[in-house]
């Protein structure tokens, strides 16, 4: 803990499954934009759900980290749990924020508009906005432990209402039918593809998470030995 | 010694008594109120038919709106006179200091949509005193108190203490919003208004989730 970090504490015991993600990625492109099958009805804009349902899967993984971790901060106080949520609230906003940008680019040529106010499209806008509010919370605090608790409150308040406001949501929508995905058998080639493209997603959210978990206790270390230094002089 | 309803009681009497000498908050929020009608009448100028259509929404946008502002007030009040240090430093549980914030706030907002109602229901000219109307509005209120209470108090804190409520605010009561405006909308419309009740109970769930949460969470948003 006292020594400084080096080039091998930052790339050490990630630098194995850092090399095995980025192969990982490279097939998942593969696979799915070239050897995955073409989709009768859509095309081949259906290739995108392959990257839209695991960017989905990882920010709803995401949120879950940080309700647990604001969770236990509050119960333990541990900077590590802190940690741990801030940064998944963080990676989980970026992966929401690509959920709706790859869902518009789908929706446009398959249902004809960017934007519907589709129940499920309504729902994660809603769930980006309590968490883009759990980031603003903490930057807005006094100090940063107080952020720290701030943000926790709402990990836990926004990761329970995100159920009932899908429920509303979802109410309120079959009142005016939206569109309807369409349903068919899926070939199970297209499974796989998904499958391996959900693996690699979960496992590159990991390494996010590693890295910036690290990274923000090597940034709560230095105020702490620029507090110690000032007190010194 | 009180137990926990008089201890909570105290504290909202007391809101009440600061409340009716400055007559601040309702005061704001009542003219903030009309002054939003007096928008969205020029926003939609309508007929009589499309009034009725529009009428829940324009009045949950209202009270959407007149609370935060009021319930940031709440709060600032208690923390530009120094008086949540000493709310604080009572031998109370902070979930006695937020049941009794809560329901002064709830309290206000109350007064304020007592008068709003008839206004707004001269104004656009609708029948606005069905009972079950009334009964959403009480409902829903209680939960954008319960919820924003809690979201008060974080955001009075902050430094950025004037926009911070909405953004917490606004997206987590997202669901009351919804089932406000429908179950506003049934409950205006000739005819039974299937679907009222399911909309009632979830505002309920929504309440007894926010109390019951925010009761054990609010020791860690005043602490120190």
């Amino acid at each position: 803990m006292e020594k400084g970090l080096t080039v091998r504490d930052r790339f050490g015991g990630a630098s194995l499954l850092t090399g095995l993600n980025l192969a990982m990625m490279v097939a998942a492109l593969y696979l799915a934009l070239l050897w995955a099958p073409t989709e009768a009805e859509q095309g081949n804009v259906q290739r995108i759900f392959y990257f839209h349902v695991p960017l989905a899967w990882v920010s709803f993984l995401a949120f879950f980290v940080v309700f647990v971790g604001s969770l236990i901060y509050l119960w333990r106080r541990s900077r590590w749990w802190d940690a741990l949520a801030h940064a998944s609230a963080e990676i989980g906003v970026v992966f929401t924020t690509l959920v709706l940008v790859t869902g518009s680019i789908w929706a446009r040529p398959i249902w004809g508009v960017w934007w519907t106010w589709d129940p499920r499209l309504t729902t994660t806008t809603i769930m980006w906005l309590i968490y883009l509010a759990y980031l603003l919370v903490r930057s807005y605090a006094t100090e940063s432990s107080q952020g720290a608790r701030f943000a926790a409150v709402l990990g836990i308040v926004g990761f329970i209402d995100v159920p009932l406001v899908a429920l509303a949501i979802v109410w309120w929508r079959t009142l005016h039918p939206g569109p309807i995905i369409p349903q068919g058998g899926v070939d199970p080639s297209m499974l796989f593809v998904l499958f391996f493209s959900l693996a690699t997603f979960t496992l590159f959210y990991v390494l996010l998470m590693m890295g910036r978990v690290r990274l923000r206790l090597a940034q709560d270390r230095l105020e702490e030995l620029k507090y110690q230094r000032m007190q010194g002089d | 010694m009180r137990g926990f309803w008089g201890k909570a009681l105290a504290i909202a009497w007391k809101d009440i008594l600061a409340e009716a000498r400055t007559k601040d908050m309702v005061l704001s929020m009542l003219v903030f109120s009309i002054l939003v009608i007096i928008v969205f009448n020029f926003a939609f100028e309508s007929s009589a038919e499309q009034t009725a259509q529009v009428a829940p929404g324009v009045l949950w946008v209202t009270f959407t709106f007149a609370g935060v502002l009021g319930m940031n007030r709440s709060f600032v009040q208690e923390k530009d006179r120094g008086c949540l240090e000493g709310l604080m430093l009572c031998p109370l549980d902070r979930g006695v200091i937020y049941t009794g914030k809560m329901l002064g706030n709830f309290i206000f907002m109350l007064l304020v949509e007592v008068i709003v109602l008839p206004v707004f229901s001269i104004l656009f000219n609708l029948p606005l005193f069905a009972p079950r109307l009334v009964l959403i509005t009480v409902l829903a209120t209680l939960a954008f108190s319960t919820a924003g209470t809690l979201f008060a108090a974080i955001a009075v804190n902050t430094r950025a203490r004037d926009f911070m409520l909405p953004i917490l605010f606004i997206p987590v009561v997202v669901p009351v919003i919804i089932a406000a405006v429908q179950a506003s909308g049934l409950a205006l419309a000739p005819g039974p208004g299937e679907g009222y009740w399911s909309w009632l109970q979830l505002i309920v769930v929504f309440v007894v989730i926010f109390l019951a949460v925010s009761f054990l969470v609010f020791e860690y948003v005043l602490e120190e």
